[in-house]
């Protein structure tokens, strides 16, 4: 919403500067945007005078002039067609910034002449679209006057923003009613003053709504003006549409225009003539369509408020007039119609049709029920005085819509809800102010102006009074401790993931944020197909993009397609994870804690040691390092060679407690997938679900148990085994620990072996086993009994024997 | 000269003489062995009559113990010369580089947002969540938006398609429905923020589909507009880590919120750094307000009774704002340069106790 200050001044009585004016709308709640002040803007122009302009010698349209400027006579060199003798002109000095071209004026040599300075046209002041010579001032202007004060510029613009409570301040008298509340003037808003009607209102109107539609348009009133002569308006009122960045289009128009903006009243001009029988507001048909002032066609629907006469629709209520009905110059005979339309369907005709008219604006916010026939007496008392004319009587089809709303107000909720201590007599002062009507009962029983819609309750009032005192009163508090010492206040949840993203980043990881959505056809990739995602209700209906149309169910697609654009730049030795939601459900309980990582390994070479090259075992330690962050014990998982289809199909695995809870997969992406991401691999890569990690048990005390520290020296000894290929190595490790769970400490497979001198299909594994004695030392025999026992574990086991 | 004496001045020389430990040993052997000197003169003390043989055991023992001494220490110049000399042979280049260890980044959002917690964690705030997808009711209607409300427009929602029955379910424009799933549940006194991701569907140079919101909540019988203007100055000066800071609050509108405000604080610039706190200038914040009585009852709360503050802020810009990060839409990129640069060190965990940052 724009406005400029001499605008303001027609409903504000008031000696507040500018800048207080825009800091008084910024404490009210008006929140100023922007402020054109054109005698700032154009403070470096100032009037000059064209004292000789002679011909350039070296070129026919070029004119040599000599100016009297500020800065006393200098010559200028000048292509304008009006450049002459006499005239008045807006000069510009040299350093001066000309904003229309984006120079700064330097001293220039034009075809060999001296040019100090310039003589501006409009556009080159962007005082408007003229371009056709220079600008000329009045005679009476004086040399060094400020160009703003001459050429009908000095009326500052401002500019701000609406909040969509605050219909009342779609126009300008709202605004300067707040400013007064806030006692930065008078409001001196004219009353508009009812225009007699000359002769009875030739144009039937009438209310055609089904039964439970007619909240649509409650009201609506008209009039017919005999005799106008339309044209281009007043230059006043073009300047003033001008000055808001509305383009003026006739007088008749531009009226309506005005009262948007002063009056935040929306109104509609048709001519007369080309209306057939009665002009009516129902809803809209399925199958009419109308061609509306835009120059655009729409399709009308029987969720919209039309306006119609014999012909069809004219136009959609509240939003946009049509075009065939409108007035145009040769318009003799206006029908000028106000009218209320209710804001819901206005909202939804306006986001069906896409259109954003100053009309919709205001209806959908809600408009003054009360100021229908004030708005109509008032355009038409403008139409007159500017197009002439003879005016009917008004005609009115229904009543406003009821708007009687009383507030119980205890005065002493100002102080409840906001800490500042207002005097009643303040808080009443402010409300009638502000157009409420006090009564001081126990509570006070608040009368609540028809033009605030937004008004419902105590805490609303509460907030006029204190945003009319200024926020700025209020008493800055702390709130009351709630102990001594505050308790922890992560939830475990939350405390696992932020373990678990610095102990990832401990290992060396970038941690990421990428997107919760993904591409359909990556993130398909990661799950069971496009199918699934639809089926699961994971595809956005309206996503920003094609590439971001899902919500993921990992986060691995997006972290692949991340450690892809990285290698385009060069960075092909990087480890990226994410903490964060993936998704299997359009429900609030779809929604999963994952932790996932992706690396993608061309390590540099260095003099001292090999390139450790990141494999599926980097990700398995990553992922275990994930669950240990997190809390579980990683020592009680099992791991198994069946991680999902977008994994190697043998080079990757599973982490599981028990048969079913699944902890984590790990390693290579599956090259099919990568070829599809159009990925360069390998790419290895983990994702552990934080969610299914079980609760610890609860200890009542933080005590550790007992240090159970060993006297007595361990004993080691190795074993190679000689196993089938595909036996795992951890069941060959947990047949050597059952061996005796008392005296063996830890197993250590420190070999594995494949190939000369070991049988097709089979392969050794060699483990060196720790035997903690406690008490006493162990005895050779012992010793060797123990070993006994752990090769018949594993014989029994995993069908291994003894390497040879 | 005794025999005795002899034999000690002709060993210690000896002993002097041995170049290596191989030497020394040969006199040791030649002394002390089995059949060396001194050995073979105690065992001819036994022919002797007591008398004699008494003195000269002692004096055979105090030589015995006199030569061994002496070869222990040669022994131990000897060893020392040896080690000197194999030490002299060891030398490396010190300056060759080391293989550096790839260095770990934590994101500065998650950072930020720690930081967050630590500081309302202190004034007495816990920590609540909430799903991303939701239901029009937690985003919406709850929180007083009515249906078709223009204020609904202000956000751009996502939306999965319909469902049979019509509904359809959407992703959060803001952390706010935890708000109303925080206060169907649980009882006041209530003092949570709520970190979280939110969406909406706009894409420019300042906006991005997803972003990060903290958002705070107090209800109980007496917290009313200055406690929040209080937390808010404290969590501020906390949070850019300055003595104080300059606020603003304006008037605003929310429709969960009645009276509603934005906060905006006093900024400088200051060559490429934006001081925080001080200045001429304001920066938007955030926006917050007293809880709108409508939201209250929607959650099964009198708003006679009970009243409080909400406040919802920005993560990423506050982000951007304290750590000097241009660019809103490089924080989703996943560039390992950025993240590098801009991320944060595992071992940096944000508590007042140390400081929020160094």
């Amino acid at each position: 919403m724009k406005f400029t200050l001499s605008w303001l001044k027609e409903h504000l009585d008031t000696t507040a500067s500018l800048d207080e004016i825009v800091s008084t709308m910024i404490a009210v709640g008006l929140e100023v945007e922007h402020v054109d002040d054109p005698a700032e803007r154009l403070e470096a122009f100032t009037i000059g005078e064209v004292i000789e302009a002679e011909k350039h010698p070296e070129a026919d349209k070029l004119r040599v002039c000599k100016v009297a400027t500020n800065e006393g006579t200098l010559q200028i060199v000048c292509g304008a067609p009006n450049a002459r003798a006499g005239i008045k002109i807006a000069f510009a000095p040299v350093g001066s910034y000309v904003p229309g071209i984006d120079v700064t004026l330097t001293k220039a040599k034009i075809r060999g002449v001296e040019s100090f300075g310039m003589m501006c046209s409009a556009r080159e002041m962007m005082l408007g679209d003229d371009h056709d010579g220079i600008i000329e001032a009045p005679p009476e202007a004086m040399v060094g006057d400020p160009v703003s004060r001459w050429l009908g510029a000095d009326d500052p613009v401002i500019e701000f923003e609406v909040t969509p409570n605050r219909p009342d301040t779609n126009g300008v008298a709202g605004v300067a009613r707040d400013l007064a509340a806030a006692g930065l003037g008078r409001l001196v808003t004219p009353t508009p003053e009812p225009v007699k009607g000359e002769f009875p209102c030739p144009q039937k109107i009438g209310l055609h709504f089904p039964s439970g539609a007619e909240d649509a348009c409650p009201m609506f009133a008209g009039r017919v003006i005999r005799g106008v002569s339309n044209g281009p308006s007043p230059k006043w009122l073009a300047d003033r549409l001008r000055a808001i960045g509305l383009r003026p289009i006739s007088a008749l128009v531009d009226v309506t225009n005005l009262l948007t903006y002063d009056r935040a009243r929306p109104l509609h001009v048709y001519d007369a003539d080309k209306l057939k029988g009665e002009i009516r507001a129902r809803m809209g048909e399925q199958g009419e369509s109308f061609l509306a002032l835009d120059g655009k066609t729409y399709e009308v629907s029987g969720a919209m408020t039309v306006i119609a006469d014999e012909n069809g629709v004219l136009g959609l209520g509240g939003v946009i007039g049509g075009e065939a009905s409108g007035c145009t110059d040769e318009t003799v005979n206006v029908f000028v119609e106000a009218a209320y339309f209710d804001p819901l369907r206005t909202a939804r005709t306006g986001r069906r049709t896409g259109l954003h008219t100053d009309a919709r604006h205001r209806f959908e916010r809600g408009v003054d029920p009360e100021f229908v026939v004030p708005g109509l007496e008032m355009a038409t008392r403008i139409i007159l005085d500017i197009c002439g004319g003879s005016a009917s009587d008004i005609l009115v089809a229904g009543a406003p819509p009821e708007f009687k709303h009383v507030v119980e107000f205890p005065p002493s909720e100002v102080a409840r809800l906001t800490g500042i201590d207002a005097p009643p007599e303040k808080s009443e002062e402010i409300l009638s102010s502000l157009g409420f009507k006090v009564s001081r009962a126990d509570p006070w029983l608040v009368d609540v102006p028809s033009w605030r819609p937004d008004i419902e309750g105590k805490a609303d009032l509460v907030e006029e009074v204190a945003r009319i005192i200024g926020f700025d009163a209020l008493p800055a508090a702390a709130l009351p401790p709630r102990s001594a010492v505050e308790r922890p206040k992560l939830t475990r949840a939350q405390d696992r993931r932020r373990l678990v993203k610095r102990a990832l980043a401990a290992r060396g990881m970038l941690e990421c944020v990428t997107w919760s959505f993904a591409d359909e056809r990556n993130a398909a990739l990661f799950c069971d197909g496009a199918q699934w995602l639809a089926e699961q209700g994971l595809v956005l209906a309206n996503p920003i993009s094609s590439d971001l149309g899902v919500m993921r169910p990992s986060l691995l697609p997006n972290l692949v397609s991340a450690l892809q654009r990285n290698a385009d730049r060069s960075i092909d030795d990087i480890a990226l994870f994410e903490v964060a939601p993936g998704y299997v459900s359009d429900r609030p309980d779809g929604q999963r804690a994952l932790a996932a990582g992706a690396r993608l390994s061309n390590p540099k070479r260095h003099w001292a040691k090999a390139p450790a090259r990141a494999d599926l075992f980097t990700v398995k330690a990553d992922a275990i390092a994930a669950l240990e962050a997190a809390g579980a014990n990683a020592d009680q998982a099992q791991t198994s060679a069946d991680a999902p289809h977008w994994y190697h199909p043998g080079r990757s695995g599973a982490l599981r407690l028990g048969p079913k809870l699944m902890l984590a997969h790990f390693g290579e992406i599956h090259p099919r997938v990568l070829k599809a991401m159009d990925v360069d691999g390998p790419v290895y890569a983990f994702e552990v679900f934080l969610d299914a990690i079980p609760e610890p048990k609860s200890r009542p005390t933080r005590t550790k148990p007992a240090l159970n520290a060993a006297d007595l020296s361990p004993v080691r000894r190795d074993f190679a085994f000689v196993v089938d290929e595909g036996v795992s190595a951890e069941a060959l490790i947990k047949a050597v620990r059952g061996a005796d769970r008392k005296l063996i400490e830890e197993v250590s497979l420190f070999d594995v072996y494949q190939g000369k001198g070991m049988a097709d299909g089979k392969k050794s594994l060699a483990v060196e086993v720790t035997l903690q004695p406690r008490g006493k030392t162990l005895t050779d025999e012992e010793i060797d009994r123990i070993g006994a026992a752990v090769v018949a574990a594993v014989e029994k086991a995993v069908g291994g024997a003894l390497r040879a | 000269m005794s025999e005795i004496e002899k034999i000690e001045s002709e060993t210690l020389a000896r002993i002097a003489a041995s170049q290596t430990i191989a030497a020394l040993d040969d006199v040791r052997v030649a002394a002390l062995g089995k059949k060396g000197v001194i050995s073979e003169r105690m065992k001819s003390l036994g022919k002797m009559d007591p008398e004699a043989r008494k003195s000269a055991g002692a004096a055979y023992n105090t030589l015995k113990a006199k030569i061994a001494a002496a070869i222990d220490a040669k022994k131990t110049q000897l060893e020392n010369a040896e080690l000197d000399r194999r030490l002299a042979t060891e030398t490396l280049d010190v300056t060759l580089p080391i293989a550096p260890l790839p260095k770990g980044r934590i994101h500065p959002v998650t950072q930020v947002t720690e930081e967050i917690i630590a500081i309302f964690s202190a004034m007495g705030f816990d920590v609540a969540e909430g799903p991303d997808i939701e239901d029009d009711f937690h985003n919406f209607t709850a929180l007083n938006f009515p249906p078709d409300h223009p204020a609904r427009e202000m956000h751009d929602t996502f939306f999965f398609n319909e469902k049979e029955d019509g509904s359809r379910m959407l992703l959060r424009t803001h952390t706010s429905p935890v708000q109303i799933r925080t206060m169907m549940s649980q009882k006041p006194p209530i003092r949570i923020i709520i970190p979280g991701r939110t969406f909406r569907c706009d894409s420019d140079q300042t906006h991005t589909p997803m972003f990060h919101q903290v958002e705070g909540l107090v209800i109980d019988r007496e917290t009313h507009m200055g406690h929040l203007k209080g937390t808010l100055e404290a969590f501020c000066s906390a949070f850019f880590e300055v003595d104080s800071v300059k606020t603003r609050f304006r008037p605003h509108f929310f429709p969960f919120t009645e009276p509603s405000a934005e906060m905006d604080i006093g900024y400088e610039r200051v060559g490429n750094e934006i001081r925080m706190g001080a200045g001429e200038k304001w920066m938007e914040i955030l926006g917050c307000g007293m809880v709108h009585p409508n939201v209250l009852r929607n959650c099964g709360l009198d708003p006679d009774i009970y009243q409080g503050f909400a406040f919802g802020m920005g993560v990423d810009r506050l982000a951007m704002l304290k750590y000097g990060i241009p660019d809103l839409r490089d924080f989703f990129a996943a560039d390992a340069r950025w993240l590098t640069h801009y991320g944060f060190d595992p071992l940096d965990q944000p508590n007042l106790s140390t400081g929020l940052s160094r």
